[in-house]
Parts: structure tokens; C-alpha cells; sequence
């Protein structure tokens, strides 16, 4: 842990972006250098492209970044979680091979963890992976998988050990999504996206030094991975949009967001999009209407209340400081903030609520919230599981009875599937 | 009745039940909401000919069956469980009800028996901008031409407007009273095109007029007439999303007892539990009130206007709390396009601002109930 302060944070950055930042570099040669220099991902250790500073303070790196125009690492997508449980759990090859490809965003990578049978209860994975002839040999279908239509590695969970009990059998892997044995369905979601597939697994091989963590440990990996997501989930997350400048470099930038992100330009519609409600029934001519008056204030008020909540958390992570419980509900109250938000949308869209794509009055935008945000209280764990977890684990409730984790995985009864 | 329903009613429901089961399923649902007519006339021709589903509550003189609001509603709740894709709706419940509310004698003879038969489909044009149903939100006039008048402007959100051959256009008369007026879709200067709707299953038109000839429905006291209109709607709008409200929450309640995680199923939870009881708590009060509000109008009740009000108010908040309940218990499958949860979902999000939210019917209530008047 570094002992700078924040005002040395801000003059390191301003110092090393006022020598180098050029917006006419290539997007990957700028994020390279940033590599080298550590403020891509100011949080990283030293030895692995980053500067060992607490999570906290990245904000105040990104902070400068922007007063500067300058384009930061590629953050977006599963890049980060891969990243930061390869950081804990990886070998030192493993963060040799992939640490500097995700921080340049050349390479892309998504999250096999879901299937079937198994997703508020992950740990119930029956994906297998079989050791013949020095490699892993994976069979199996995971489902809901966000990005794998385009990702080059995936994080995976597979079934090593059918006999031991359900959380020890499991094994975390790295596996290539380039190989005949993966083959990949893109799946409509209700908002007319397709931003999640199924992915069907036949002899899929993957080398014995991409198992991450210890044969059988594979659900404690896991753990950092989910607690990664959980963690980002909050509302205080802002999205990529790009700027209209001319200079190469945003030049690259609008097209890698145009076509890495264009099975998610919805994401920031699946939080409510608080930030439209002002300005939308003022466009509407309903700015004066008590009554859409207090249902968006009502928003506004559980929005900058979670919003605050993340922002404490923050604090005290940045102060080095243990999180109390407002580090653990972000992600539930986003949820409830999403579905306020909707409903009040709703309220000031009136009958355009019926409406949707261009003729909404919003381009579009509001009639995809609508349709939309019922993501938020699913992906990434639901909001029953969260509140299971804060209520077991924040508030040490007892536990549920259970009668899946005392006995042989391949005797727990589970879903028939496919 | 407002408690229950009579033998021929529970024989009815079980009837169109039945039809509605071979007739719309979630296939037929799908096939249907991807085309621009958006139903299919084979099964229309079918409703109105075998079931007489579009007679029902237009009177006999006019050629109709001659029963009530409530059988109206029953027909909607179950269309709405099924997710019936069809013009009933704006042709039934909106097009003909506004005739038989506001039409002289004459009008109604004339227009009435061929809606009965299903073999006019009308549509109700009311809404300007972002106005709404509310009758002060009109602005259109339409100017005198002799002895008949001339209609211009702009309507949209106008349901099933676009297969409609008849069109009924509210607006106001040059005295600045409350009109309603008949015009032929194929009239000069009518001008039609489809508004892309949330909700595939239910077809919006945008519907503009350019000194097109109209005829004035000229029973009297059209403003009440309209009213009638809006409070009939209402009622069966309100029997359609409970309708909608309880498939869903069966649907739901057959996953979860199908779904498995943790070694268990997922029914077992006591979360789950109280989840399904809420959404049935939640579905049978609005329900009841549903039905209260049809039998009121049917009865002539001092107070129906606001009970309707009070019954769309409740469906709104009913229908889409089921609808967000019901994606959530199904999980990751809940936010796909093939699972069907989300035709419902959709249904509910524009049932929720049709003719008026549930503070606009809510504040209707009051003005109903409270305000001395
Ligand atoms: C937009 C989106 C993107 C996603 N991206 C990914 C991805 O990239 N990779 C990936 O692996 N997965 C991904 N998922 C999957 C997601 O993590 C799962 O859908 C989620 O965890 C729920 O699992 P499930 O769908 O199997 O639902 P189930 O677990 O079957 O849940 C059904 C219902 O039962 C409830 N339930 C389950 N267990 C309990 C319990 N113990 N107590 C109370 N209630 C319970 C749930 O809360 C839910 O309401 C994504 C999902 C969505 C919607």
C-alpha cells in the first residue's frame, strides 16, 4: 500500500499525461504505453503494469484523464474481472499472457460461469473438464453468456470431481474461444438485443497451465470474480460514449465503441437512466405536473441516496479503511432505482409509453429503458440472491437449511436438462 | 352482479376459454404481432360469426346481442390472458361504443349492425401529442360545411386505427363543444400510417386529417356521450389486464415449480412463496375490481364513473408489478425474446398508460367521488 496523497496522485498523472498524451497516437500504442507506465490501471501491482495505488484512488487518475481528453485503458466488459482474478489467483504466466491484451482492449473476453441448470446457483456447474493426455478435455453448455459471440478467451467454470461435494469439485479455467469444440448461439433478449449467447462446449482442449487456482478450488476463484461484478454493479457506473473530437486517436476510440460495443448500447438503459428524467418532462411538457413532479423527485431521491451509498464505500476503500455494509447493497439498490426510474418514464411518456423506437419523443432511449431494465435484477445475481447474502454474510442470519453441499455432487437431485 | 357471475357467463368464459386456446397461442401470438395488419381474419371472421363476439353489448334493434358491460369485459379478460391479437378492441370496445353512446337513432341503425357482424372494424380517434384520452386534452375543431362538417389535423396512438374502416374522431365542434364525428377511412384527405408500438400485439396508427368531410354524431350531449365511452373502455380495459395479470402469474407459478437450484426447487423458498402469494393477492384484488366496475356501469350505479376509474387504476399497478414479478422468477430465461413472458410484459407497459395511468384514473376517482359536482 503507497502512501501518496491524492494531490501527488494528481501531479504524477498531470505530469505524465502532459508528456506523453498525443491524440494522435493509435489507440493500442497509447494503451501500451500506459501499460509501461502504470496509469492504465493505477491499481494493479507494480510488477503487472500498474502502480500498487489503493482502488479507490483510480477515480481521481480517471479524474485527470478527462480534464486532459485522454483515453484510458479499455475497462469495459468482462476485461476487468478476467484481470482482476487473474491478478489474485493467476500464475505468473497467465499474467504474462493476458494482462497487457485486456488493458489495450485487443483482446476480449467473457464470462463462462452460467448454464441451464445452474445460475442463482453457480456453484451447481455439471460442465465437465476430463484430464487425457496432458490436457483438459471440456464437454458441456453455458448459457446467457454476455460477449461470447466476439471474445477471444473465456473465464470457466467446469466439474472436475463428481464425487466430491458440490463446491469442491469445481476447477477455473482460461479457455480459448477460438477452437472448433466451442460454438457459440447468439440469444434475442426481450429488448431486441442480443448481447448474451449460448455456448456449446464438444472436446473443447485447454492446456494444463490455463487452470487458475488449484484443482478443486475452482469455486473460491470464482468468488473473486462475482465479487468483481457485484462490485461494479453499483450505481455510481458510468458508461463509454466517446467525444466528436477529430484527432486519430478518438477517431479509434468511436469505432472500437461503435463496434465492440454495439450488442450493448442498451447497458445504460437498463439503469433507469435517472439522469433523463428532468430533461424528458421538460421535453414532454409535464416539467409542471405536481404529480410527475414528486414521482421524479421520489427517483431522484433513492438515485442520489445509492449513488452517495457507492460513494461512501468508495471512501473508505480509498482511505484504506474495512467497507461496512453500504459496500454490499449497491448492487440491489440499483436494482430498485432501475425499477423506479421505469415506472416513472412511464409516468411522463404518457401515451408515447405505447410507443417505441424513434417515435418515443426520446430517439428511441426511453422506450428501450422500459424494456430494459428487468436485466438489472437478474444478471450478475439476482436481487433474491443478493439479499440472501446480505442477510447471511453482512448480517450474519442463520443460514438456510441445506441439502446439496452434504453429499456427492452427482448425488444432488438437479434440473434434466438438454 | 358484482360478486360472481351467472351460469351463462361462467359458460361463456369457458367457451371463449377454449376458442382462444386452439386459436392464439404463443405461436399464433408471435406469427401475428411481426405482420403490419397484426391479425389474422380467418380467426376474426371465426369470432364474429360463430362466437358473435363483436355483437355483444350492441343492442338488438341495432343487430346486436344485447348483453352487458360485463359480458363485454369477460370477452377482454380472457382476450388479454390469451393476448388475443385482434382489432376487438379498438373496434368493440372503443368504435362501436362511442356509436351507441353518441349516435341519433339513425347513425346507430345505420353503423351499428355491420359492426355487430364483424364486418366494419372501426377505431377511435382521440388522442393529439402527448394529450392523452382526457376529453380537455382536444384541441382539433372541425369547421361547419353545410350541413355536415370538415375535420383537420393530427391523431395518433389511435388503436387498431390502421385496419379500421371506419373512424371515429373526437374533436370539437365550432361552438367549442365536445364532437364526436364519423369518417370514412378511404375520405379525402385521410392520410394513415403505423406508429411502431412497444407493444406488438396491440397496433397503433398515426392518423392525420386534411379537410376531410365527417359526419357529427348527433345524439345528444356528445361530452357525455364520450365519457360513457372512456367509462366502458375503462372497465373492459381494466377485465383485459387482469386477464393478462393471471396468465402471467400462473406461468410463472408452473416455472418456478419446474426450476431447480440449489438441489431444490426454487418453489420451496420462502421468498418465492411469498412472492406468488403477493402476485395473487395482487391479481385478485384487481380482479374483483375489475368486475365491481364492469356490473356498476351495467347497473346504472351513481358512482360507476369513479369505480371504473378506480379498477384501471388498480389493473395498472397490478398488471405491471405481475409482469416485473413474473421476468424476475423466471431469471435469465424472463429477459429472452423466446420465452413469452415478455409479450406480457409489454402488454402491461402500454396497458399501464393507456387511456389514462393509474394517477390520471386515480385522480378521475376522486373527481368522481369527492369534488361536489
Ligand atoms: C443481461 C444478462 C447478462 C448475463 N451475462 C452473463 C454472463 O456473461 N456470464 C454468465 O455466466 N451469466 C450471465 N448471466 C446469467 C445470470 O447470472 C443468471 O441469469 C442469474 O444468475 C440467474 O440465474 P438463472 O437465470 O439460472 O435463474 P434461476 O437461478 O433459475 O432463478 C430463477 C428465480 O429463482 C430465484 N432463486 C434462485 N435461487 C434462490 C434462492 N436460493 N433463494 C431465493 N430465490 C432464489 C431467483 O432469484 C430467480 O428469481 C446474465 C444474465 C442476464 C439477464
Amino acid at each position: 500500500m503507497t502512501t501518496m496523497t491524492e494531490d501527488e496522485v494528481r501531479s504524477q498523472v498531470r505530469d505524465y499525461l502532459e508528456a506523453n498524451w498525443d491524440p494522435n497516437r493509435g489507440l493500442v500504442e497509447w494503451r501500451g504505453m500506459l501499460a509501461e507506465s502504470g496509469w492504465g490501471m493505477p491499481h494493479w501491482p507494480k510488477e503487472w503494469l500498474g502502480r500498487g495505488l489503493p482502488l479507490g484512488m483510480t477515480a481521481i487518475v480517471d479524474e485527470e484523464f478527462n480534464k486532459f481528453g485522454a483515453i484510458g485503458a479499455a475497462k469495459m466488459g468482462i476485461r476487468v474481472l478476467a484481470a482482476a482474478t487473474i491478478l489474485e489467483h493467476g500464475t505468473d504466466l497467465q499474467k504474462q499472457k493476458y494482462l497487457k491484451g485486456i488493458m489495450t482492449g485487443e483482446e476480449t473476453w467473457c464470462q463462462l460461469f452460467s448454464e441451464p441448470g445452474s445460475g442463482s446457483d453457480l456453484a451447481g456447474a455439471a460442465t465437465r473438464a476430463d484430464f487425457k493426455d496432458g490436457k483438459w478435455i471440456i464437454n458441456g453448455q453455458k448459457v446467457w453468456t454476455t460477449s461470447a459471440h466476439h471474445a477471444d478467451y473465456a473465464l470457466l467454470l467446469a466439474r472436475t470431481d463428481w464425487d466430491a461435494v458440490k463446491h469442491k469439485g469445481l476447477s477455473y479455467f482460461i479457455l480459448d474461444m477460438h477452437q472448433p469444440g466451442v460454438q457459440v448461439h447468439q440469444l434475442k433478449q426481450m429488448n431486441g438485443h442480443a448481447s448474451f449467447n449460448q455456448v456449446f462446449i464438444t472436446d473443447a482442449a485447454i492446456e494444463a497451465n490455463m487452470q487458475v487456482g488449484e484443482l478443486g478450488e475452482g469455486w473460491k476463484v470464482a468468488t473473486t470474480t462475482l465479487m468483481n461484478e457485484r462490485r461494479g454493479a453499483d450505481s455510481a457506473r458510468r458508461y463509454e460514449s466517446g467525444t466528436d473530437r477529430p484527432e486519430r486517436i478518438y477517431e479509434e476510440e468511436r469505432q472500437e465503441i461503435a463496434t465492440v460495443m454495439a450488442p450493448y448500447t442498451w447497458y445504460p438503459q437498463r439503469t433507469g437512466r435517472v439522469d433523463l428524467l428532468i430533461d424528458q418532462a421538460k421535453a414532454m411538457g409535464v416539467w409542471n405536473d405536481p404529480d410527475i413532479r414528486q414521482e421524479i423527485a421520489k427517483t431522484l431521491t433513492i438515485a442520489k441516496s445509492a449513488e452517495w451509498t457507492a460513494r461512501r464505500a468508495r471512501a473508505a476503500s480509498q482511505a484504506g479503511k474495512p467497507q461496512g455494509p453500504e459496500g454490499s447493497i449497491g448492487k440491489l439498490a440499483a436494482s430498485i432505482v432501475a425499477r423506479s426510474a421505469n415506472l416513472t418514464h412511464t409516468k411522463i411518456a404518457g401515451p408515447n409509453a405505447m410507443l417505441t423506437g424513434e417515435e418515443d419523443g426520446a430517439g428511441g432511449v426511453v422506450a428501450e429503458i422500459l424494456v430494459s431494465t428487468p436485466a438489472i435484477s437478474i444478471a450478475g445475481g439476482t436481487d433474491e440472491i443478493q439479499r440472501n447474502i446480505i442477510s447471511e454474510r453482512i448480517l450474519k442470519m442463520p443460514k438456510e437449511n441445506r441439502t446439496d453441499t452434504d453429499r456427492p455432487f452427482r448425488d444432488v437431485p438437479r434440473n434434466q436438462v438438454g | 352482479m358484482k360478486f360472481s357471475f351467472s351460469e351463462e357467463q361462467e359458460e361463456f368464459r369457458t367457451a371463449l376459454r377454449r376458442f382462444l386456446q386452439a386459436k392464439s397461442p404463443t405461436t399464433e401470438v408471435r406469427k401475428q404481432m411481426q405482420t403490419e395488419q397484426g391479425y389474422d381474419p380467418a380467426v376474426w371472421q371465426q369470432m364474429c360469426n360463430e362466437l358473435a363476439l363483436a355483437s355483444l353489448h350492441i343492442p338488438e334493434e341495432y343487430g346486436g346481442a344485447g348483453f352487458g358491460i360485463a359480458d363485454l369485459s369477460i370477452a377482454c379478460e380472457e382476450m388479454g390472458r390469451a393476448l388475443l391479437c385482434s382489432p376487438y378492441f379498438g373496434s368493440v370496445v372503443l368504435a362501436a361504443t362511442a356509436i351507441r353512446e353518441a349516435g341519433s337513432e339513425d347513425q346507430r341503425r345505420q353503423f351499428l349492425p355491420a359492426f355487430a357482424a364483424g364486418e366494419t372494424i372501426g377505431a377511435l380517434c382521440v388522442v393529439e401529442g402527448r394529450g392523452g384520452w382526457a376529453a380537455e386534452a382536444i384541441s382539433m375543431v372541425a369547421q361547419k360545411d353545410g350541413n355536415s362538417y370538415r375535420l383537420s389535423g393530427d391523431k395518433s396512438h389511435v388503436v387498431d386505427g390502421l385496419m379500421a374502416s371506419v373512424l371515429v374522431v373526437v374533436a370539437k365542434k365550432p361552438d367549442g363543444e365536445l364532437g364526436l364525428f364519423i369518417v370514412k377511412a378511404e375520405a379525402d384527405g385521410v392520410s394513415r400510417k403505423a406508429q411502431a408500438s412497444m407493444d406488438p400485439t396491440r397496433k397503433l396508427a398515426a392518423v392525420s386529417f386534411s379537410n376531410t368531410p365527417a359526419e357529427l354524431l348527433n345524439g345528444d350531449n356528445a361530452s357525455g356521450a364520450y365519457e360513457r365511452t372512456l367509462d366502458i373502455a375503462l372497465a373492459c380495459l381494466a377485465g383485459e389486464m387482469v386477464g393478462g395479470a393471471e396468465r402471467l402469474r400462473e406461468d410463472a407459478l408452473e416455472y418456478v415449480s419446474m426450476r431447480m437450484q440449489f438441489g431444490r426447487s426454487i418453489a420451496s423458498f420462502q421468498v418465492t412463496k411469498h412472492k406468488a402469494a403477493d402476485m395473487l393477492l395482487d391479481v385478485e384484488l384487481a380482479k374483483s375490481a375489475a368486475y365491481y366496475a364492469a356490473a356498476a356501469v351495467d347497473e346504472g350505479d351513481a358512482d360507476a364513473r369513479g369505480v371504473v376509474a378506480l379498477a384501471k387504476a388498480g389493473a395498472s399497478d397490478a398488471y405491471i408489478q405481475t409482469a416485473v414479478h413474473a421476468v424476475q422468477m423466471h431469471g435469465g430465461i424472463g429477459f429472452t425474446f423466446d420465452n413469452d413472458t415478455h409479450l406480457w410484459f409489454k402488454r402491461a407497459k402500454a396497458s399501464e398508460v393507456f387511456l389514462g395511468d393509474a394517477n390520471q384514473n386515480r385522480e378521475r376517482m376522486l373527481q368522481n367521488w369527492g369534488d361536489d359536482s
